[in-house]
């Protein structure tokens, strides 16, 4: 059943830019994207948007819809009433460059700050042996997809552009967390984590959880686990209201 | 004339999934300047798609495995049309290339003693793909990712500059292969983001840049798969060879329209996933084809004891090679017999329990719970063969990949050869490791061996190509490239899909013909800036080559053989066997020419039993064999 949709998206640039408003055709079991295209195909040819495997695999088309940071591949129109008016605006947190396109470069930049994997010198290619129960922990943050929301969403770089600098959000705190717990990796992590890449800013308030599209607990399976690690070695004041948490959530799914 | 940003390096590679980014760590780490050039931005590539897994010989999971065995699946699944050689050097070192990523931080599924994990997939004698739930492609890419950002990092300290030896420019597209008399010299592109143009001197430049997907309406393909590095190659000289063969994965998502085409992993078959019809009847029995009669179960009782007791069981016949299944699951939609919404049913909900189908295949549950509100532990899902991978490719030597230009690399599914008529699951993502690796120490020797005559990039070479990739801007009042690109979709899709015949393929061409004179034409509104549509208008002319490459091919080939269907020619002729088809572009139209394919090695032949091999080859072939061992050609 097809009906038609009022959309209401970004238009513009670095230079500035407004709302613009279309009608547009929206059929049974769309997402947003489809959307986007059919707008693309039949109304506005230019409209910028980042996109690839269109099956929430890839972490391309990252944007706001109705300010929720989501993907758009797997946005279902039908979460939308029909007369509502859905707007989709490009990510917050990091610069526009045209329309739905935002500079994602912060987050390269970060990625190369955190060291790589590090395995013991005398550890030959084919000689490696781990137990499924102990890759698990960093197999979960390896299913990210660097769609970068929940850099996006996090309040400490969405809303305060000097944190930039000094904080790598969540997306590389849990690299850093899914290092630290490789069964293989040799370096301690803690202190780059606390001094290079901010985690102390973090005030574990789930938002980047919410909005991850894999359902990767950040908070608690990373970013906590690595407060708890750093705060064995040096005091941090959210070390005690984190492990307040921690019961509280253990408590419940039990 | 336009400003143009001017880089050199020793190698560029174009692409970056999973046989690019090897390349380019293979081209760095023998010391060359290189530079990786992506139309998407880094470690977004077509490889995070591959779900099932790696295909490797390690015989962690059944200690029988070996690379000969691994050689002969892969010939088998190919139907023997494949470079003999390129299967040879990828059932060898694909493990060395599996083992290579652990060091590189990869973390596999393991079995219980700690070693990497294998599982069961189609066409492959023992369970050999190396994965990480149904998500081993996205580990593959983010590993070589990260490992490319440990060299920068080596550089960084070395040198303060992390971006001195090695450079990723993303979002960045190439239009344009430069050449110096008859050698390379370089690349020209656009970056996407700004619309300017980039023009890049470098004696090798390597072909990664995947596959051909987005000219067909149902496709697991993205955007990108618009079969640019088969059109650049094309147009600087290079060979195609095998391009009438298409894959068409079998199980595509059918509902709802808008997710028509996303790939369903072979897993949920390897991990116990049944195909019914609407009759609820496991149909897959009545299409287990002569040459396979023997390596596949005949009743169901046999077929699900073969999970549990695979030395004592075959296998079930889902687990045929992909264009076996294809072809079966469009044959039962043409008989009536299919789902409500025109595909088949897969099910592993009454398989599995439901805990152990959310471990073993998290991202299917979570596709078709988000995208078709079906639940996979309770429901069965309803799949029908989509556009998957094109095993004709860049003509290139199998030890170097090296293309007919010198100067030309190319590797993964851009290169052709290694996976004759039909590719098997599991060995794309190991393809892309061996030859990735491969092209790129052919490439820095290449550069090695120039010394100071290098090639050079002119004023003019740069012009002629900026004035190219600017012409959709000059024409005024023409087509829309969206609408064109749609009549092309559909054009391939309906005449040149999973079942072809002369007088539609000779339709196709026409209508090819006439595409090609109103993509000449396209007009694309507003400016340089991110404009999708110009970018659509340039993407185009290589979808509308490659196209034409697939359907003269096709109609050319008259039999049937893997990823290649004649309705009008059914049945494999052993006479084609020795036949490749390789294209040159001229001009802007395309040749189609007969090239003999070298005999096997008689080592390598002497793997398969004579019985085995009479199913496939002519007599004139076979005489210096000795006698069949067995009748029924069973190993």
């Amino acid at each position: 059943m097809a009906h038609n949709a009022k959309f209401r998206i970004w238009r513009g640039d670095a230079s500035g830019g407004d709302f613009k408003d279309y009608t547009v055709e929206v059929n049974d079991g769309e997402v947003v994207l489809d959307i986007i295209h059919r707008l693309q195909a039949t109304q506005t040819p230019d409209l910028a948007v980042r996109w690839n495997c269109k099956a929430g695999k890839c972490g391309s088309c990252s944007a706001e819809v109705n300010g929720r940071p989501r993907l758009m591949c797997m946005c279902q129109m039908s979460n939308f009433e029909e007369d509502e008016t859905v707007t989709v605006t490009p990510m917050r947190t990091f610069p526009v460059i045209r329309d739905l396109v935002t500079d994602v470069s912060y987050n390269y930049k970060k990625a190369r700050k955190v060291p790589s994997f590090a395995p013991p010198a005398d550890l030959k290619p084919g000689e490696y042996r781990m137990q499924q129960v102990d890759v698990e922990r960093s197999q979960e943050f390896r299913k990210c997809i660097e769609c970068f929301l929940c850099n996006d969403t996090c309040h400490v770089i969405r809303d305060h552009e000097d944190n930039k600098e000094n904080f790598s959000g969540p997306r590389f705190l849990m690299r850093i967390a899914e290092l630290d717990m490789h069964p293989l990796d040799t370096i301690d992590r803690k202190k780059v984590a606390q001094e290079e890449h901010g985690l102390g800013f973090c005030n574990i308030t789930k938002c980047c959880t919410e909005v991850c599209p894999e359902h990767i607990h950040i908070t608690d399976n990373a970013l906590i686990p690595m407060k708890e690690r750093v705060a064995d070695v040096k005091y941090d004041p959210l070390f005690a209201i984190s492990s307040l948490f921690r019961k509280k959530d253990k408590a419940r799914s039990d | 004339m336009a400003e143009v940003e001017r880089h050199t390096y020793d190698v560029i590679v174009i692409g970056a999934g999973g046989a690019g980014l090897r390349a380019a760590i293979e081209a760095r780490s023998q010391g060359m300047r290189t530079a990786i050039i992506c139309k998407s931005l880094f470690g977004k590539a077509h490889t995070v798609m591959a779900e099932g897994g790696i295909a490797a010989a390690m015989g962690n999971v059944n200690s029988h495995d070996n690379w000969q065995v691994h050689f002969r699946d892969t010939m088998r699944g190919g139907k023997f049309l494949n470079s003999w050689r390129m299967a040879e050097l990828h059932a060898k070192e694909a493990p060395d290339r599996v083992w290579e990523l652990e060091t590189y931080g990869a973390l596999f599924d393991r079995t219980k003693d700690g070693r990497i994990s294998q599982r069961n997939f189609g066409g492959h004698e023992y369970p050999r793909l190396a994965h990480v739930g149904d998500r081993t492609g996205l580990e593959l890419i983010r590993t070589l990712q990260q490992k490319i950002v440990s060299l920068q990092q080596e550089d960084e300290r070395e040198s303060g500059d992390g971006e001195s030896r090695l450079k990723v420019f993303a979002e960045c597209t190439i239009t344009r292969l430069t050449k110096d008399g008859d050698r390379i010299s370089g690349a020209f592109g656009y970056w996407r983001e700004s619309g300017r143009f980039i023009q890049f001197e470098a004696p090798a430049v390597i072909i990664a840049t995947g596959g051909i997907g987005k000219s067909f309406k149902v496709t697991s393909n993205s955007w990108e798969y618009t079969g640019d590095g088969h059109a650049l190659a094309m147009r600087a000289g290079a060979t195609l060879v095998n391009m009438e063969f298409v894959q068409f994965h079998p199980t595509g998502m059918v509902w709802p329209p808008s997710v028509k085409g996303i790939l369903v992993t072979e897993s949920v078959r390897g991990d116990g996933g049944v195909l019914t019809n609407s009759e609820g009847k496991r149909f897959m029995f009545d299409y287990v084809p002569e040459v396979f009669r023997g390596q596949y179960a005949k009743s169901e009782a046999e077929a699900d004891r073969w999970y549990t007791d695979p030395d004592n069981n075959k296998r079930p016949p889902e687990l045929l090679p992909r264009d076996e299944v294809a072809r079966a699951i469009n044959s039962e939609v043409k008989a009536g017999r299919g789902s409500p919404h025109g595909g088949v049913f897969l099910d592993v909900s009454s398989r599995l329990p439901a805990e152990e189908i959310r471990r073993r295949l998290p991202s299917m549950y979570h596709q078709f719970k988000e995208l078709a509100d079906v639940d996979i532990t309770a429901q069965p899902m309803e799949v029908g063969p989509t556009c998957h991978y094109v095993m004709g490719g860049i003509e290139v030597d199998p030890d170097t990949g090296a293309a007919k230009v010198p100067g030309l690399f190319a590797a993964g599914e851009a290169s052709g050869g290694m996976h004759g008529s039909n590719r098997l699951g599991g060995n794309s993502l190991s393809d892309l490791l061996v030859f990735g690796r491969r092209a790129g120490a052919g490439a820095a020797e290449y550069v090695s061996g120039l010394g100071q005559s290098r090639p050079t990039v002119t004023e003019a070479d740069s012009e002629n190509a900026a004035a190219e990739a600017l012409a959709p801007f000059r024409a005024e009042g023409g087509e829309n490239p969206y609408s064109l690109h749609m009549e092309l979709q559909q054009s391939m899709n309906d005449l040149v899909g999973i079942i072809r015949r002369a007088d539609e393929l000779e339709a196709a061409l026409g209508r090819l013909e006439e595409l090609k004179v109103r993509a000449h034409a396209v007009a694309v509104e507003g400016h340089r800036q991110f404009n999708p549509g110009w970018h659509l208008a340039l993407d185009l002319r290589n979808m509308l080559t490659v196209s034409e490459c697939i359907a003269r091919a096709a109609l050319l080939r008259t039999e049937s053989r893997g990823g290649h269907t004649r309705d009008d020619h059914p049945g494999m002729n052993p006479e084609w066997r020795q036949v490749n088809l390789i294209c040159t572009a001229d001009g802007d139209s395309v040749t189609v020419t007969r090239q003999p394919l070298p005999p096997m090695r008689p080592d390598l032949l002497a793997l398969f039993d004579r019985y085995e091999l009479s199913k496939y080859m002519t007599e004139a072939e076979l005489v210096d064999l000795p006698a069949s061992s067995t009748e029924n050609g069973e190993s």
